[in-house]
């Protein structure tokens, strides 16, 4: 069974719409690619899995617990929708860390609040508290950046701002990992060294959607890709398949204007 | 002015005492109400954003010196005469204090509203997406950087506020400008009198001028 079955998620913003019936499935240490010119709505699609924005149609369902279905109310309390935000990371095209904390009390933070609810924190808070550092810290060091970690992010380059979100999105463990253009506001050297740790992640089976512009990037890391055009997934496949031999017109024509 | 000074100096400066223990009353709730109504109005909820719209605007739309009026003599009025309550009496401080919470809190809720708004959207939706409830990404996140550019907003207003505290010497509170009508009455030296006020303000307000920068640049320090 897929870890995560999208079906039909639809979504408006006022009388436009910008998802229409999208659907696909993703399997547990999968990485899939989604590619599409601008507007196409990649960026809608992920903030409606990660429950940011609320979609109007369709159901999501992560290892085969439907998290949210536009047909049950229960489903959507913003309590419920809380917890569940948690089977999701997300990772932005800009970032987003935050500027009053170090690299590592970024990663930390939601890890410590998350603590403070468990029933034994008052009783073991100190070891609680190093062995969330000590993840921290691994985390960090996973992205190269142990030497980063008491720096703030306007200390620190795009590249490795970028890093340290990605151990952030890390930190909680979740199922699936979200990135939305995650390398778009690099300068184009600081791009190799974000793609390099998506590389190391995808060998290590983690369970990604990448919405990326970097089309070789797409071929050689993903397994499958999907590719949106106005809202609709126009076509799904196997990456080097949808890459190189694309069926459908609009993805041949996308492709060609990358020199594809 | 000497004589102005040895005669009538300790009751100035005990003046200056009480201006400032009002003011610092008046701030201290105007923050808890500023705090309360200016995340009411940020809140995606429409009835508490009403809810401040119908605060801020009520009392930025009365002049100060009606509020008072209206505070020291109406309130009392209505409780003990027309709704028969009997007894109930406020002090000057008490009211002053009313009066000047409810003005500068408005003005606060105002600051700390557009605080708010000029933190970027993604930090709410990062924090979010972390898992964080609306309350905590707000009060960990969010508040913190906006109080940084709230800041010198936030000293202006308290300035404007220390000044204000001067209209409150209509409803008898024995501060600064209360107190110097009285002298000027005893010594007639209208000349001496008010200018010695008016240096005693500009002193006051510079020295928190001064710290309020060093605060500011304390808070600034290390960042962009
Ligand atoms: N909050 C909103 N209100 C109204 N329209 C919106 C909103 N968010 C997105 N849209 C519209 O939805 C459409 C899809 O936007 P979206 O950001 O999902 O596209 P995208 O595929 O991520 O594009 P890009 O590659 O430029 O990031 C756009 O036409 C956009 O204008
Ligand atoms: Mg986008």
């Amino acid at each position: 069974m897929a870890l995560l079955e999208v079906a039909g998620i639809g979504k408006s913003f006022g009388s436009t719409a910008v998802l229409r019936d999208i659907s696909f499935t993703l399997n547990e240490g999968e990485a899939i690619a989604i590619i599409g010119s601008s507007g196409s709505g990649k960026t809608t699609l992920l903030r409606c899995l990660n429950f940011l924005e609320t979609a109007d149609t369709g159901s999501i369902t992560v290892g085969g617990e439907t998290l949210w279905s536009a047909d049950d109310i229960h489903t959507q309390s913003e309590a419920a929708i809380r917890k569940k935000r948690l089977h999701f990371g997300l990772v932005f095209q800009n970032f987003n860390l935050f500027p009053q904390y170090t690299a590592l009390q970024n990663v930390m933070l939601a890890e410590q609040l998350l603590a403070k609810e468990r029933p034994d924190y008052k009783q073991h808070k100190k070891e609680i508290l190093a062995e969330i550092e000590a993840h921290a810290r691994e985390l960090l060091a996973d992205m190269g950046l142990s030497d980063r970690a008491g720096h703030y992010p306007h200390q620190l380059s795009g590249g490795q701002q970028q890093r340290v979100a990605i151990a952030r999105a890390l930190a909680l463990k979740p199922d699936i990992l979200c990135f939305d253009e995650p390398t778009s506001a690099l300068d184009p050297e600081l791009t190799g060294e974000v793609l390099r740790v998506l590389r190391d992640l995808a060998a290590n089976k983690t369970t990604m959607i990448i919405v990326t512009h970097e089309m070789k990037f797409a071929r050689d890391v993903a397994d499958r890709i999907l590719f949106m055009d106005g809202g609709v997934v126009v076509e799904q496949g196997p990456a080097k398949e949808v890459i190189d031999h694309p069926k459908e017109e609009r993805t041949r024509q996308f492709l060609a204007s990358y020199g594809k | 002015m000497i004589q102005i000074l040895t005669t009538y100096g300790g009751l100035l400066l005990t003046a200056m005492g009480q201006t400032l223990l009002l003011a610092l009353c008046g701030l201290f709730f105007a923050c808890i109400l500023g705090l309360i109504f200016g995340l009411l109005s940020v809140v995606k909820n429409r009835a508490c954003n009403i809810i401040s719209i119908i605060f801020v605007d009520a009392i930025r739309g009365v002049p100060m010196i009606v509020l008072a009026y209206f505070i020291y003599f109406g309130i009392p009025y209505l409780l003990n005469t027309i709704m028969g309550f009997g007894g109930v009496t406020l002090s000057a401080l008490q009211a002053g204090t009313i009066c000047l919470a409810l003005n500068c809190g408005a003005y606060m809720a105002e600051i700390i509203r557009a605080g708010i708004e000029s933190v970027d959207k993604g930090q709410m939706e990062a924090a979010r997406s972390l898992g964080l409830p609306y309350w905590r990404a707000m009060f960990r996140v969010v508040l913190p950087q906006a109080i940084r550019t709230m800041i010198p907003s936030i000293i202006n207003q308290f300035i404007i506020t220390l000044k204000d505290t001067s209209i409150l010497s209509v409803i008898g509170f024995p501060e600064l400008v209360n107190t110097a009508k009285n002298v000027v009455a005893n010594s007639f030296m209208s000349f001496q009198v008010w200018a010695i006020v008016a240096v005693m303000y500009l002193i006051v307000i510079t020295i928190l001028s001064v710290l309020a920068k060093q605060m500011e640049r304390r808070l600034n320090r290390g960042r962009e």
